[in-house]
Order: structure tokens, then C-alpha cells, then sequence
């Protein structure tokens, strides 16, 4: 496509003058620039978090502030150890409860269904991404969180010998409840990147495995599942992403008791949560700690991210895709993305 | 591979066995319910938004500010005629600040860009962008712009914010499409002796035109119910504002004010406003969906 012709000979004839070859320039160079620009504000943007931060790092230090189990913003001290537990807490309640939902549905929907019910139920579950997570807390808060808190009871009772699960009084906003609405929202992205991959298993494998006796379940676990392992591990981790990074359904569902997970039905608090709900009053070193904070999450969605577009690419690539290099993956990331987050 | 008549005993050594079969069976009613228990959720939120969400839309609703009283539970609490306003105006600028600087990128990493390093950097770093949780992107703005220029919460920073949130969407899924504008369209345009410049503007965001109109409006969909990075950027006054340096209000802030709240008007008032933001938000997804299914490429 590069108009390789030597300016020289005959070709001299062909080539355009430099006048008429600026507005070329102009854009390749304006839109390189662009390019460029955008690099340099993310960079830009780390480093100024990193410099408003630094002030809560100063006191305790880094490891200080991510393991110090003691976040009292009145008595100044900030240890983010059970934003951090909270949030990982939610995240993971998400995943188990999420995951395996999400890869059933895929399962179901390209493995299983009729083809005529294929597309209805592709957007059917892909709207649960059009909800945008305030609407989320909304119905969490106001509908399921007393729906359930009876049988939430009934389980902390029955399982009083389990040390986290049992015991105690349910209270209504909870961690259980902020990790199921948590799953509800990661299960559009896991399900989507989860059928994106299952597509992509060739038909002969599918069709062999058949042909050799399997059952429609023996095609599956044999032919579909390992095939497919690591991209649904990557969309999975994507979801999981999604659960650390996810702030107001989170806020409104766990509560604001900044103490270390005792109890799976008592309140919590996690890292974008202390953010949404303390900024507005906190000063000087609070705020500071709310910025660490931010940029805790933030390297942790990163790293967690990063590891699942590897995974998701990977499994693109190896259906042979190498053009693309994970175009597959790309176009599921998109997807993904654009709902509501 | 010989045709042999399938005898009992070969139909006994090589069928499929009862424990097999209802192992299959037991796995892929497991994998049904599965399915269904994934779409219970969707079923009660609608039935839910539905119910309570039309309740309390009225005419007062769609025109008045939520400047109510809401202590006293007889005095009227008011609508959601301000957040609605400011969702409207700040999306807006927020998509005029994203969609032209995302296709910009975008078709930089396609016709210019491909895979130099250069391009996989920009590419990788639009990626990172994707994930960050868009209360990360308030922080942003709030220390750049708030902190850097000691001011106060303005609408145009709320929009910058959700920009910043909506520019990873509208780029990459910008560049999927340009990809699939066939290379004969571009080589017959630069064959003629068009220039690169030319080729672009004429040939290829024309016919990449339908598909990314669809991104963008995902991208938008996606800004319109965000909470998080609006809540220290422009948030929050009551009134209707058409003014984007001063305070805004918006859909989803107004929700999140108003869930807490012990009086039940006000939660009611909650419900009409989400309801109001999943029909905006769904709107704009059928119109994706519409426009993507006219698009000649895809």
C-alpha cells in the first residue's frame, strides 16, 4: 500500500511536488502526534496520582499503607489492609458465583440451544450490561438485600461452626450481597468473551469427537472446554477486573465498616468504595490516603488486566489468527467494554 | 470401514452406555438452569424498573429540579428535569471531546500506525485505558483540574472524565472496523493517484462510517450511566444548568443522592430516574444495534 516509487527516472514523472504532498505530512504527522499525546497523558496522569499520594505513603510507607489493618480516618490513621481484603472479598465472591453461570450460559448458547433461540438469548444476557451500575445498587439495595437477608440468616445460623460464613446478625448491606449483584454485572463481559472463544473451536473437533461416540457432554468437556481453557480463564479474569474496579453498586451494597472481612454477612468496605463515599469531606492527609487508594486499585486492575488480555489473546492466537493477533480477542475486549460499567 | 450390518453385539459394546447417558443428561440440565438462573436477574430489574420506575414518572416529574422539600412527606420533592439536562449536556461534550480524537487514533494505528512499535505501545496503552475503573479517571481529572487549578467541580470536567472513559471504546472498536475496509477499496483509490490524505477522507471513513457510528454510540451508552467519576468532578447542584463551568447534576448522581434516603417519595424518585436512564441507555443500544446491522462491512 506504501507508494514505494523512488522519486528518480521515470517515476519522477508520477511523483507529486512537495507542495502538493504537505496536507499528506500534515495528517501523518498531526495524527502520529495524537497518537503520542495520548501515551503521554496516561503517563502524565500516574505520575501526578503518584505525587498526591505521596504524602499517606510518607508516613507509613507503601507496604505500611497496603498492610496496615487500621483505616481511622478521625484518629489519622490510614492502613488500607481491609479495603483491600473488602475488596478482594467481593471480587472473588463475583467470580464463584459469576464464572461458572457465565460460562454455562456461553456453553448453552453455542454448544446447545436451538439455533432459532441463538441470537435472543446472546442479547438478552448482553443487556445486563446495558444496567448501569447505579441501577444496580438501586434494586440491590431496595429489592434483593431484604429479599434475602431472611435466608441469609437461615444459612449463618445453620453454618454457626464455619468461621467466616456462620454466625453473627445479618445485617443489610453486606458482602454477600455487594459479591452477588457483583457477579450479576461481570456476567455479561465473562459470558460474551466466553462465547467469543467457544466459536472459535473448529467444527471438525467438535464434529470428530462426536463421530468417535461422545455424548454432547463428552464434546464438550473433551473437544470445547479444553480448547478454550485459557480464553475463558482471560475473560474471567476480566471480570474479575471488573469487580475490583466496580464503585457505586459496591458503595451502596457493602455498607462503610472499615474493619477486616469477619463476617460474610456483615458490612465491609472496599477500596473504590471508601473513595466514592469519603472524598467529598476528606482533607489534607485523608485525601492523600484516599489518592493511594485510588492508585492501589488502580495497579491492581491493572496487573489483573494485563495477565487476562494475555490469556485472551493467547487463546485467539492460537486458533490461527496470528494476522489479527487476537483480533478475536480484541473485538470481545470492545464488546466488554462498552457496556455499562 | 468395512459395511458391516450393526449386530447386538456391537451395537452393546460400542452404545452408549445408561450411566453415560445420564451423566449427559444430568450435565446439560445443569447447563439449562445455569442459563436460566443467568436470566433471572435481568427479568426482576425490568420488572422492577417497570413497575416502580413508572410509578413515579408524571409530567411534574420530567419538568421540575429535585429542589423539594423532602422532610415534610406532603410538600412535593420534585423531578429529575436537571439531571436529565445534565446527562444530556455532558455526554454530548463528552462525545464531542472523544469520538473525533478516538477515530483520529484510530485510524493513525490503521493506515499509518500497523505494527510498528509504536503503534503496539499506543495500542497497549489504549488497552490499560479500557480497564482502569472510571472512579480512577475522576481522580484524574479532579487532580489535574481541581487540585492543578485550585477551582471547583465544573460540567465540562464531569465530561472530560467520562471522555477519558469513553475513548479506549471508541478506538478500539473505531479500529476493528477501518480493518475491515477491504485493502482493494484503498488500493484502487491510491492506483488512481489520490493521495493518502484523499484516501482517507473519501474512501475510507465513508464506507467505515455505519460501524463506527455503532462503537460510538456504545461509548456513549456507556458514559450516560456512569456514577463514579462524576461525583467529584460535577457534581452536584439541583438545578437545571445550561451552563457546563458550574455545577451539573446528572442522572446517575441524582440516583445515588437519592438511594439512601429514608423517605419513600424520594427512593420512588430514585427508581423513575434509573428507569429513565436504562430507556436512554437502551435507546441508544437499538440504535447501535440498527445501524450496525445496515453497515456493509462486519
Amino acid at each position: 500500500m506504501e507508494a514505494a516509487f523512488p522519486p528518480s527516472g521515470e517515476s519522477a514523472l508520477l511523483a507529486r511536488s512537495p507542495l502538493a504532498r504537505l496536507p499528506d505530512r500534515l495528517l501523518k504527522y498531526g495524527l502520529s502526534v495524537l497518537a503520542a499525546l495520548i501515551l503521554a497523558l496516561i503517563v502524565f496522569f500516574f505520575i501526578r496520582l503518584v505525587g498526591e499520594a505521596r504524602p499517606a505513603f510518607a508516613k507509613t510507607g507503601v507496604f505500611g499503607f497496603a498492610f496496615d489493618n487500621n483505616w481511622t480516618p478521625s484518629a489519622g490513621h490510614f492502613g488500607a489492609l481491609p479495603l483491600v481484603v473488602g475488596t478482594l472479598i467481593t471480587a472473588t465472591l463475583a467470580l464463584v458465583i459469576g464464572v461458572p453461570v457465565a460460562v454455562a450460559a456461553a456453553l448453552y448458547a453455542t454448544e446447545l440451544c436451538p439455533r432459532r433461540l441463538r441470537s435472543p438469548l446472546t442479547i438478552l444476557v448482553e443487556l445486563l450490561a446495558a444496567v448501569p451500575s447505579v441501577v444496580y445498587g438501586l434494586w440491590g439495595i431496595v429489592f434483593l438485600a431484604p429479599k434475602l437477608q431472611g435466608s441469609e440468616q437461615w444459612v449463618a445460623d445453620r453454618l454457626s461452626f464455619v468461621p467466616f460464613i456462620g454466625g453473627g446478625l445479618v445485617t443489610i448491606p453486606n458482602y454477600f450481597i455487594a459479591g452477588l449483584v457483583l457477579a450479576i454485572m461481570i456476567l455479561p463481559i465473562v459470558s460474551a468473551i466466553s462465547r467469543e472463544v467457544m466459536s472459535t473451536v473448529p467444527l471438525d473437533q467438535k464434529e470428530a469427537s462426536l463421530g468417535l461416540g461422545a455424548t454432547r457432554w463428552e464434546m464438550i468437556r473433551m473437544a470445547v472446554i479444553p480448547y478454550c481453557r485459557s480464553g475463558i480463564v482471560g475473560g474471567a479474569m476480566l471480570g474479575l477486573g471488573r469487580a475490583i474496579g466496580e464503585t457505586i453498586a459496591v458503595t451502596i451494597l457493602i455498607g462503610d465498616a472499615p474493619k477486616l472481612g469477619e463476617q460474610l454477612f456483615g458490612q465491609g468496605y472496599s477500596l473504590a468504595a471508601v473513595i466514592a463515599n469519603e472524598f467529598g469531606e476528606a482533607q489534607g492527609v485523608h485525601r492523600s490516603a484516599l489518592f493511594a487508594a485510588g492508585l492501589v486499585l488502580f495497579v491492581l486492575t491493572l496487573l489483573v488486566n494485563g495477565v487476562a488480555r494475555g490469556l485472551v489473546v493467547r487463546s485467539a492466537r492460537k486458533t490461527g489468527q496470528s494476522s489479527g493477533a487476537g483480533s478475536t480477542g480484541a473485538t470481545a475486549l470492545v464488546a466488554g467494554a462498552a457496556g455499562g460499567a | 470401514m468395512s459395511a458391516q450390518a450393526p449386530t447386538g453385539e456391537l451395537v452393546a459394546r460400542f452404545g452408549v452406555s445408561p450411566a453415560r447417558r445420564r451423566k449427559d443428561r444430568i450435565a446439560r440440565g445443569t447447563i439449562l438452569v445455569a442459563t436460566i438462573v443467568a436470566l433471572i436477574p435481568l427479568v426482576l430489574i425490568v420488572y422492577y424498573l417497570l413497575k416502580k420506575g413508572l410509578g413515579a414518572w408524571s409530567s411534574d416529574f420530567f419538568t421540575t429540579d429535585p429542589t423539594g422539600n423532602t422532610f415534610f412527606k406532603s410538600s412535593s420533592i420534585g423531578g429529575v428535569k436537571s439531571a436529565i439536562l445534565g446527562t444530556i449536556e455532558m455526554v454530548a461534550l463528552a462525545s464531542a471531546i472523544a469520538v473525533p480524537i478516538g477515530v483520529a487514533v484510530a485510524v493513525w494505528l490503521v493506515e499509518y500506525g500497523k505494527s510498528s512499535w509504536f503503534a503496539h505501545t499506543v495500542r497497549f496503552f489504549v488497552d490499560v485505558l479500557t480497564g482502569v475503573p472510571s472512579i480512577v479517571f475522576g481522580l484524574f481529572i479532579y487532580i489535574v483540574l481541581i487540585v492543578g487549578t485550585g477551582s471547583s467541580f465544573a460540567g465540562y470536567k464531569g465530561s472530560l472524565a467520562l471522555s477519558l472513559l469513553m475513548l479506549p471504546v471508541v478506538i478500539r472498536s473505531a479500529e476493528v472496523i477501518l480493518l475491515l475496509v477491504p485493502a482493494g477499496l484503498r488500493e484502487s483509490a491510491l492506483a488512481l493517484g489520490a493521495p493518502r490524505w484523499k484516501v482517507i477522507f473519501t474512501i475510507v471513513l465513508p464506507t467505515a462510517l455505519p460501524g463506527m457510528v455503532t462503537g460510538v454510540l456504545l461509548a456513549v451508552a456507556r458514559a450516560a450511566g456512569e456514577t463514579a467519576p462524576l461525583l467529584f468532578t460535577a457534581a452536584s447542584t439541583k438545578n437545571s444548568s445550561y451552563d457546563l463551568g458550574g455545577f451539573m447534576n446528572s442522572l446517575p448522581v441524582q440516583i445515588y443522592s437519592d438511594v439512601n434516603s429514608p423517605t419513600t417519595s424520594v427512593v420512588n424518585r430514585a427508581w423513575g430516574a434509573a428507569l429513565t436512564l436504562v430507556v436512554l441507555i437502551l435507546l441508544l443500544n437499538l440504535i447501535a444495534r440498527l445501524i450496525s446491522r445496515r453497515s456493509r462491512l462486519a
